[in-house]
């Protein structure tokens, strides 16, 4: 018996290879697989391209950034099984965006994991999960967002809205979790203070990405007389929404905080010219030009399934390879107090990191889908023309958030 | 009311008779082989995805023809080569063998397609409204479908009834030994009816294509509702899989457009109901979130009650 | 329905060890348990993660053997009980976060008693049958309960999940499971409490019952035994163990979601179980280690790794029904036989167009997957210390003229194997028939 245990930790050594000492090593945990995967693997190949730049540059403090990807299909549980994963690989940092539910999940791990291991702190850079109450009531040090909150986005959409004496009558449909029902909260609360005539005549929580065909809720949406859908849909719940719309020739305004989703304006097509809406900190048309970066992105990336959409993200790099060679070290910590009050110009303008509660203050543009634009979208023919333009400094929204600062 | 009534009975007719499609080509295996096929829901998605292929290959008509045939083969391929194999391992070993299949196939179609959504758009020709009701418009498209539907299912019926090969099938269902007996191929028709089976399931899949989406997790939406709708239309029942499809098709159209909970109805009694009452909770609950637990309820139920199902003619 | 029983091998054919041999096997396992986190490659995170990953999924599949392989029941919903279970102990760690003074360690007992419980509550209508109907009421219970997680989010917390820490409340003899090493140990004794639990009811007569229901439900009526009534008590136990399991979990990741219930995990549970055998103790447990280990390690390599999983599966089913227990006991009559290593020798000679084959394969589907889930990353690909070009015929007519030469050979290197089993299995049953 002795002889073959002494072989025991050899073998086990060999069967799990220690991977190989990597620089700085960022987990990306999203969607890669199932409904929501288009807009994950969009997001990876945006932060791929940053990322990229950032190390052909040189990289932060003579250090290369590694991106790992792991998918979490939308899925609290696995996307805390991935980050488990993740650190025990070795990263210090996390990026996620794709629903609140697992930007939740992430940032309790992330704290929890931080108390219990001091020294081998981690942060949580999340791109695209806009819950309020991820800067407010949930906040922690650890947690940076560079997306505006479903607070912020409301504000500016419902401000359109109050100028347009067409709404009568608005329909709500949101995705049956913290980040829709944050959205229906956020409307309702907001139209009834800027025009209190408007009658909500729809409050709907579908399940998330779990609905095949729309239809249903779309003859719900017709048979209650609305002329406005307000919806903070997301991949294919908002292509296959508007799609079920079209086909049963529903005649509303879609007021939508991702309207430009990958496949949206595909789906819709002409249907959505003058009436489909969103809410960003960025379209083609914002600027006079195209971004530099949009453009190599977009000749790296052909094809309308790369259609460029996360221009945070160049925000969000750029402001932490900033960070890291303002702390002069890459550790997550020194970063994350550099991150704290940042400022950056931008072609859009100026954007600024939040030091109260980590949410980033940067401009948002409402834009309609329209014909004769400069730059089209997914190849349609189509594109983005402004409506209104919020400058970052009138984002900002009171917070109740108190964090624990690391001393 | 009566506008959205209207509407919802229409789609959850649409609806009903896509899951007939498929639930007519799984209650043929299920109730001649005792086989419960995993991989049912797998060959509609397949089917799905060979005619996005073929419609681009070769048109959309064509296509419309090629995949269930394709369809067909495949599901005789897999009653010849595998199947047939596990049979003598006992009917664990050949439900175990159609869920490897189920999950194998599903990343086979990962391998092949990718793991996104294919463009599986609507061809043009079938791409317009085909009239309007109260404003809105019904596509031409689901119109196609139904017509399909209703052929199969008339196609099946007369095919079962009338010729002598169905009334082979049908024989074999309650008297295999006899009919093996009087000289029949018995393995022959097997292989026959599967192939017929996964033909229909590919047909469906051709059209549920373009209502749901054509990606690799296709098969598990729609697998587990398909065995709902076999087990209470009953065993070998052409009739009672239609019912049951239609049941449970209208059922979870129209509790999508109830609003209503049981606190509604409390209240509505004179009941009063606050957030501190216990079972709050469960009162709140709107007829439109429970909907996806109807088929099972139901299901439970009538396994526990009827376990022939509607109209079946012998327990499962 | 007659029987269903899958694997040709079953667990009453295990002769029972005299009491001696168990309890060093029991001490044994125990001192393994003990040190496995210490080995080197295995004394960091990573390593004590998976281990701890293991040992929760060991103790799953064991729960779902008893009712596959010790009743011959197949359920499609066994992870109902492993999520209720995990549910309840989330809740209760939210308590003791609260201060309710219950050290976390034993805060999966409130899973087993919750496992128990629906288990006996479902258990009382699914085992009225056996058989494929028994395998379609477990598969609408487990949709029906995955359904209703969603329509109550103040106990089963919808999309978001419930969650809880580990760390806060009273700490155990100092430990306040905070490292990964502590949450190790808890898992592995109560890893180890539950198997030999599970082994000693296999040994009751009630276990014993389990397996005559399994082979012959008939004549156990006809002796006057009532079926479901056994059933039911399995299904019981099993319900009680998954519920142990379930609530390891919740203390692992101290988050409980719908996806515990899903009819993933229940495949899963399955799949490991099926993978490992049926046919024996044993099985499940190799079975859970092995999936948890491939699924840790591989899928980081390869984003094929589910359909590598599905193709071994389905050679399971069909070429080795007893599981990778089985293959590796067959064996064991025969290691101290002189021809044994004839028959290694004979491995040998076949492994080597085996493994051809095998890289042929690999080779074609990995091309496959770049191409269609990865194509941004271009054609270019290494593998097997080889740079190929997926946009180039040459790759692909290599790898099938491995496939197909591979498989020539192979099937050539057949009646060698055969022939030397033959020898050490006359050998060994002359060697039985001299003692």
């Amino acid at each position: 018996m002795h002889s073959i245990f002494r072989y025991v930790p050899v073998v086990v050594a060999l069967l799990i290879a220690a991977p190989a000492a990597a620089d700085v090593k960022i987990a990306f945990i999203d969607p890669l697989s199932g409904g929501a995967a288009t807009t994950g693997i969009l997001a990876q190949k945006t932060h791929q391209f940053y990322i990229d730049a950032i190390n052909a540059a040189g990289g932060i403090n003579g250090e290369k950034i590694e991106l790992i990807s792991f998918d979490n299909k939308v899925n609290p549980q696995e996307s805390l099984i991935q980050l488990k994963k993740a650190l025990d690989e070795g990263a210090r940092y996390v990026v996620q965006g794709n629903g609140s539910s697992i930007a939740h999940a992430i940032t309790d791990a992330v704290l929890k994991y931080n108390e219990r291991n001091p020294g081998k702190e981690v942060v949580f850079l999340n791109y695209a999960a806009v819950d309020p109450a991820l800067t407010n009531e949930k906040c922690n040090f650890w947690h940076f967002r560079f997306d505006a909150d479903a607070d912020m986005k409301m504000a500016a959409m419902t401000d359109v809205i109050a100028k347009d004496s067409k709404v009568k009558k608005v329909y709500l449909i949101n995705q049956d979790y913290s980040f829709g029902k944050a959205v229906a909260v956020a409307a309702t609360k907001m139209l009834a203070e800027k025009r209190p005539d408007i009658k909500i005549v729809g409050d709907e929580l579908h399940p998330l990405q779990k609905v095949q065909d729309f239809s249903p809720y779309v003859a719900k949406i017709k048979a209650s007389g609305a002329d406005t859908v307000i919806t903070g849909n997301w991949s294919n719940d908002m292509v296959l929404l508007v799609k079920a719309g079209k086909d049963a020739g529903l005649k509303v305004k879609w007021e939508t905080f991702y309207g430009g989703s990958p496949g949206t304006v595909t789906a819709i097509g002409e249907a959505g010219v003058d009436t489909l809406k969103q809410v960003t900190e960025w379209h083609k048309n914002a600027t006079p030009d195209l971004d530099p970066t949009v453009a190599a992105f977009m000749k790296r990336y052909p094809g309308k399934e790369n259609e460029y959409a996360y221009y945070r993200a160049k925000a969000m790099w750029d402001m932490f390879a900033a960070a890291a060679k303002k702390a002069g070290s890459n550790d997550p910590v020194k970063v994350a107090k550099a991150l704290e009050g940042m400022k950056m110009p931008t072609p859009v303008g100026e954007v600024e990191m939040r030091a109260d509660n980590h949410q980033l203050l940067q401009p948002l543009y409402v834009s309609t889908l329209s014909k004769n634009t400069k730059y089209d979208v997914e190849d349609s023919g189509l594109g983005w023309k402004s409506d209104a333009k919020v400058d970052a400094k009138a984002t900002a929204l009171p917070t109740t958030c108190k964090m624990q600062r690391p001393t | 009311m009566l506008e959205l009534a209207t509407v919802s009975l229409l789609n959850g007719i649409v609806y009903g008779l896509l899951l007939f499609m498929l639930t007519s080509g799984l209650t043929l295996i299920f109730s001649m082989m005792g086989v419960l096929n995993f991989a049912h829901a797998s060959v509609f998605m397949v089917g799905a995805y060979l005619s996005y292929q073929f419609a681009r290959w070769v048109g959309f008509w064509p296509a419309l023809v090629i995949a269930p045939l394709a369809c067909g083969l495949i599901g005789a391929a897999i009653e010849r080569y595998g199947l047939r194999h596990v049979h003598k391992s006992g009917h664990v070993a050949e439900i175990l063998f159609t869920f490897g299949l189920a999950y194998l196939i599903e990343e086979l179609v990962t391998m092949i397609w990718g793991r996104n959504a294919v463009a599986n758009s609507v061809p043009a020709v079938i791409d317009f409204p085909l009239f309007s009701l109260f404003g809105s418009s019904f596509p031409a498209y689901k119109g196609l479908m139904m017509a399909i539907s209703i052929a199969m299912f008339v196609f099946l019926y007369v095919a079962l009834k009338r010729t002598r090969i169905g009334l082979v099938i049908q024989a074999a269902l309650t008297h295999p030994q006899m009919v093996g007996a009087l000289g029949h191929d018995v393995p022959g028709i097997f292989v026959l009816v599967f192939a017929v089976g996964s033909a229909l399931a590919g047909l469906a899949g051709v059209i549920g294509g373009f209502m749901l989406l054509t990606q690799p997790t296709l098969a598990n939406a729609i697998g587990p509702i398909v065995f709902v709708v076999v087990v209470i239309g009953g065993l070998g029942s052409l009739g009672g899989a239609l019912i049951a499809s239609m049941l449970i098709g209208i059922l979870q159209t129209f509790a999508v457009a109830i609003d209503y909970s049981l606190l509604d109805a409390l209240r509505a009694a004179g009941i009063a109901v606050t957030r501190a009452s216990p079972l709050y909770d469960f009162y709140s609950i709107k007829v439109a979130t429970a909907a996806p637990i109807v088929p099972y309820v139901l299901l439970v139920l009538m396994l526990i009650v009827r376990p022939r199902g509607l109209m079946g003619k012998r327990d499962v | 329905m007659k029987s269903v029983a899958a694997a040709p091998e079953m667990t009453s054919a295990e002769p029972t060890p005299s009491w001696m041999t168990r309890s060093r096997t029991w001490v044994g396992a125990a001192a393994i348990l003990l040190v496995l986190p210490h080995i080197p490659g295995l004394n960091a995170d990573f390593g004590r993660s998976l281990l701890s990953q293991m040992g929760i999924a060991a103790v799953f599949a064991l729960s779902f053997n008893l009712l596959l392989g010790q009743t011959g029941l197949l359920s499609f919903g066994h992870a109902v009980y492993f999520g209720l279970g995990g549910y309840a102990t989330v809740h209760l760690m939210r308590a003791i976060n609260h201060g309710l003074p219950v050290p976390v360690p034993l805060a999966p007992l409130a899973g087993a008693a919750t496992g128990l419980l629906f288990g006996v509550l479902f258990g009382s209508v699914t085992t009225r049958r056996a058989g494929t109907i028994f395998a379609l009421i477990t598969l609408g219970i487990g949709e029906l309960v995955y359904a209703t997680t969603f329509m109550l989010p103040s106990y089963f917390g919808g999309e978001e999940g419930i969650t809880a820490s580990r760390t806060r409340g009273p700490a155990l003899l100092g430990f306040d499971l905070g490292p990964q090493l502590q949450v190790y140990y808890v898992v592995a004794l109560w890893a180890i409490i539950a198997a030999a639990l599970m082994y000693a009811f296999t040994r009751t007569p009630v276990g014993r019952m389990c397996n005559a229901v399994r082979d012959n439900p008939e004549r156990v009526e006809f002796v006057g035994y009532n079926t479901q009534r056994v059933r039911f008590v399995a299904f019981s136990a099993a319900g009680l163990f998954a519920g142990l399991a379930g609530g390891l979990h919740a203390i692992n990741y101290e988050i409980v979601a719908a996806d515990s219930v899903s009819a993933l995990r229940s495949g899963t549970v399955l799949l490991m179980t099926y993978i490992g055998g049926v046919g024996r103790f044993i099985g499940p447990v190799i079975g859970a280690a092995v999936l948890t280990w491939l699924q840790a390690s591989l899928s980081g390599y390869t984003s094929a790794w589910l359909f590598y999983l599905g193709l071994f599966f389905m050679a399971i089913i069909v070429f080795a029904p007893a599981g990778l227990a089985g293959l590796i006991l067959m064996h064991r009559p025969i290691i101290r036989m002189p021809a044994f290593w004839r028959v290694l020798r004979a491995y040998a000679i076949a492994f080597a167009p085996a493994l051809v084959m095998t890289i042929g394969a690999i080779v074609i589907i990995e091309m496959s997957y770049r191409l269609s889930t990865q194509p941004e990353l271009g054609t270019r690909m290494r593998l097997f210390w080889t740079d190929i070009d997926a946009a180039t015929p040459w790759p692909w007519l290599a790898a099938v003229v491995m496939i197909v030469s591979g498989f020539v050979v192979f099937r050539k290197t057949w009646p060698i194997v055969a022939q030397a089993w033959q020898q050490a299995t006359t050998e060994a049953s002359v060697a039985a028939g001299a003692r």
